[in-house]
């Protein structure tokens, strides 16, 4: 701890040259000891506290996937096992079916909105629209608004064309909703890419569609992927439409879920919440590769 | 910004449309749908009875999802203001690192998976209650539920400030770091160099993420629904009430229309907000 503070102390002429988060303001010597220990062990207890609050659910989420038996009062399950995932993965349970589904929907979806959100993001980056903010604003009212009567009313619609009950259907649902965060991202990928490197393109003989295909797109490229994997996640959890609009035939991971918990079913509904996180984790793992902070500080503007 | 200079414009536009025509279609049509049900009577005149039996009704959900909401959105700002801050001005590397692993866990989790999780965790018998008895914080007799507007609240938070905190670190991580430098070598704190310097330049940021989780929470049915459906309870569950057990689609988006009244509060303080930044 000492030499560690000489060192800091020494170093302490060059701060401003130093990057940050090495720097330190080295308080005199003596005092110095305890109030970093207390520092440390202060910022110790809080993670500790957050670790908790952020685990400490899917920690109860996993006991009950894994539960047996689980009766009050007992603080954990009487008894471990794997019962009930063998009723979920059961060839004829519905669990395997209502995740194919999901997913299918969820690719279909993340084609419909990157293939008209891509052009309407670059239009809102870098044409001149008059009304952009108000084109944004509109982009933002699906989830702006309460949905459900939106479905409500949509499945009605949808019964009498017949796209009630069908991955169509709830296709064009997702879709709708996923859009704000597609057009939303994907305008702030191209407003973060350099307009200097289009204008050399453009200057040297490019067309505009060149330009775009071989400069633009792939410079917005990871911000476009995150958006896409967005709208995946968005529409593979989506709840409330599938709900109205896919009943009779369309039964999602999300929906297959909430039946189960509401029936008392807490084992089914916790390891079904497994199989929805899985791939929320995974992303949440990786996203910053994606979305850099070029492009998180374009987001709005 | 702007690469054409001419004219051009209906280009723009043509790229845009198929977007806009997504949502005009499946969306604003629906929502047309809406409002007119909302004030068309049983004769199909115009009619505010809807809107007076939902007040008569639902008045108290109705100041509930606005406090629940708000009081959401507000400790969802003081975390992203406060994990963003310490993961740009931390000195710690070590706390930063952990920080920054850590917060991001609920990020993708959706509302509803979070709803069956706060269900377990914040019940009387849930790890919540165990552990601060475990340590002695609270006697076995003084554990009670949460499952109430505070479970409502806790979901929201713990499922939304991750988000906003990503928007908020990424802004951060990308100001010139001179000013936030200079200040630090004169000697201010780190609160008044977050407050003082950082905080300006990323309020942009911090307001669509705010604005975003605001609306988002607002329209959320499985959250509500899976902690606390009994009265007093969110909006959005009376609408699915009235739907599937009365079959009142009249209520039911007299009810939406208010709650898109809430919103459309929202949009005006951002849109307000932003022209007043573009302003300077």
């Amino acid at each position: 701890m000492k030499t560690n503070a000489v060192a800091m102390s020494a170093a302490a002429p060059q701060r401003g040259v130093r990057p940050r988060g090495l720097e330190r303001r080295t308080p005199p010597f003596g005092t110095d000891s305890v109030a970093r220990w207390s520092r440390t062990l202060g910022i110790g207890v809080l993670l500790a506290l957050l670790a908790f609050v952020i685990f400490g659910p899917l920690a109860n989420l996993f006991l009950w996937a894994f539960a047996e038996k689980w009766y009050f009062p007992n603080k954990l399950p009487q008894e471990f096992g794997l019962t009930f995932w063998g009723r979920v993965f059961a060839p004829r349970g519905n669990a395997l079916a209502s995740l194919g589904t999901s997913v299918w929907i969820a690719i279909l979806t993340v084609a419909l909105s990157l293939a008209i959100a891509i052009p309407a993001g670059y239009a809102l980056a870098r044409l001149r629209l008059r009304w952009r903010a108000l084109i944004l604003l509109a982009f933002l009212l699906p989830q702006a608004v309460p949905n459900l009567p939106v479905y409500v009313n949509i499945a009605r619609v949808f019964y009498q064309i017949g796209l009630a009950g069908t991955v169509t259907g709830v296709v064009l649902v997702h879709a709708s909703h996923g859009l704000v965060l597609a057009v939303w991202i994907a305008s702030a990928a191209f407003a973060s890419v350099d307009v200097s490197l289009e204008e050399a393109a453009r200057n040297i003989g490019a067309s505009p569609w060149t330009c775009f295909r071989t400069i633009t797109l792939p410079l917005a490229a990871p911000g476009l992927i995150a958006s896409a994997i967005f709208v995946f996640l968005e529409s593979l959890d989506e709840f409330t439409g599938t709900y109205f609009v896919g009943v009779p035939d369309v039964t999602t991971l999300p929906l297959l879920m909430f039946n189960a918990s509401m029936g008392g079913n807490y084992q089914i509904a916790s390891i079904t919440a497994l199989l929805l996180l899985v791939p929320s984790i995974a992303f949440m793992l990786v996203v910053e590769r994606f979305l850099k902070a070029d492009v998180l500080a374009m987001v709005g503007r | 910004m702007t690469i054409d200079s001419g004219g051009a414009g209906w280009r723009g536009y043509a790229l845009v449309a198929p977007a806009l025509s997504v949502i005009a279609l499946f969306f604003a049509l629906p929502l047309a749908l809406s409002a007119v049900l909302a004030f068309r009577g049983k004769d199909g005149g115009f009619t505010l009875e809807h809107f007076a039996k939902s007040w008569d009704l639902y008045r108290t959900d109705l100041w509930f999802t606005v406090w629940i909401v708000l009081l959401s959105t507000v400790l969802i700002g003081l975390v992203a203001i406060l994990i963003a801050g310490y993961l740009t001005l931390g000195e710690n590397p070590r706390a930063v690192a952990i920080l920054r692993w850590l917060y991001r866990w609920p990020l993708f989790i959706p509302f509803i998976v979070t709803g069956q999780i706060m269900r377990t965790f914040l019940a009387k018998n849930g790890m919540l209650n165990h552990v601060l008895i475990g340590s002695g914080l609270i006697e076995p007799l003084a554990a009670q539920s949460v499952l109430d507007w505070r479970g409502i609240v806790v979901a929201f938070v713990w499922k939304q400030a991750p988000f906003v905190t990503l928007l908020l670190a990424g802004a951060m991580a990308s100001l010139e770091t001179q000013h936030i430098e200079a200040a630090r070598n004169l000697g201010a704190p780190r609160w008044r160099v977050l407050v003082d310097i950082v905080l300006p330049q990323v309020r942009g940021t911090l307001l669509v993420g705010l604005v975003l989780s605001f609306v988002t929470m607002l329209s959320v049915l499985s959250v509500p629904l899976m902690i606390n459906p009994n009265s007093p309870t969110m909006i959005t569950v009376d609408v699915a009430y009235r739907i599937n057990t009365h079959g009142d689609y009249a209520v039911a988006n007299a009810l939406c229309l208010i709650s898109l009244l809430v919103a459309a509060a929202a949009a005006w303080f951002y849109l307000r907000q932003s022209s007043r930044q573009l302003a300077r």
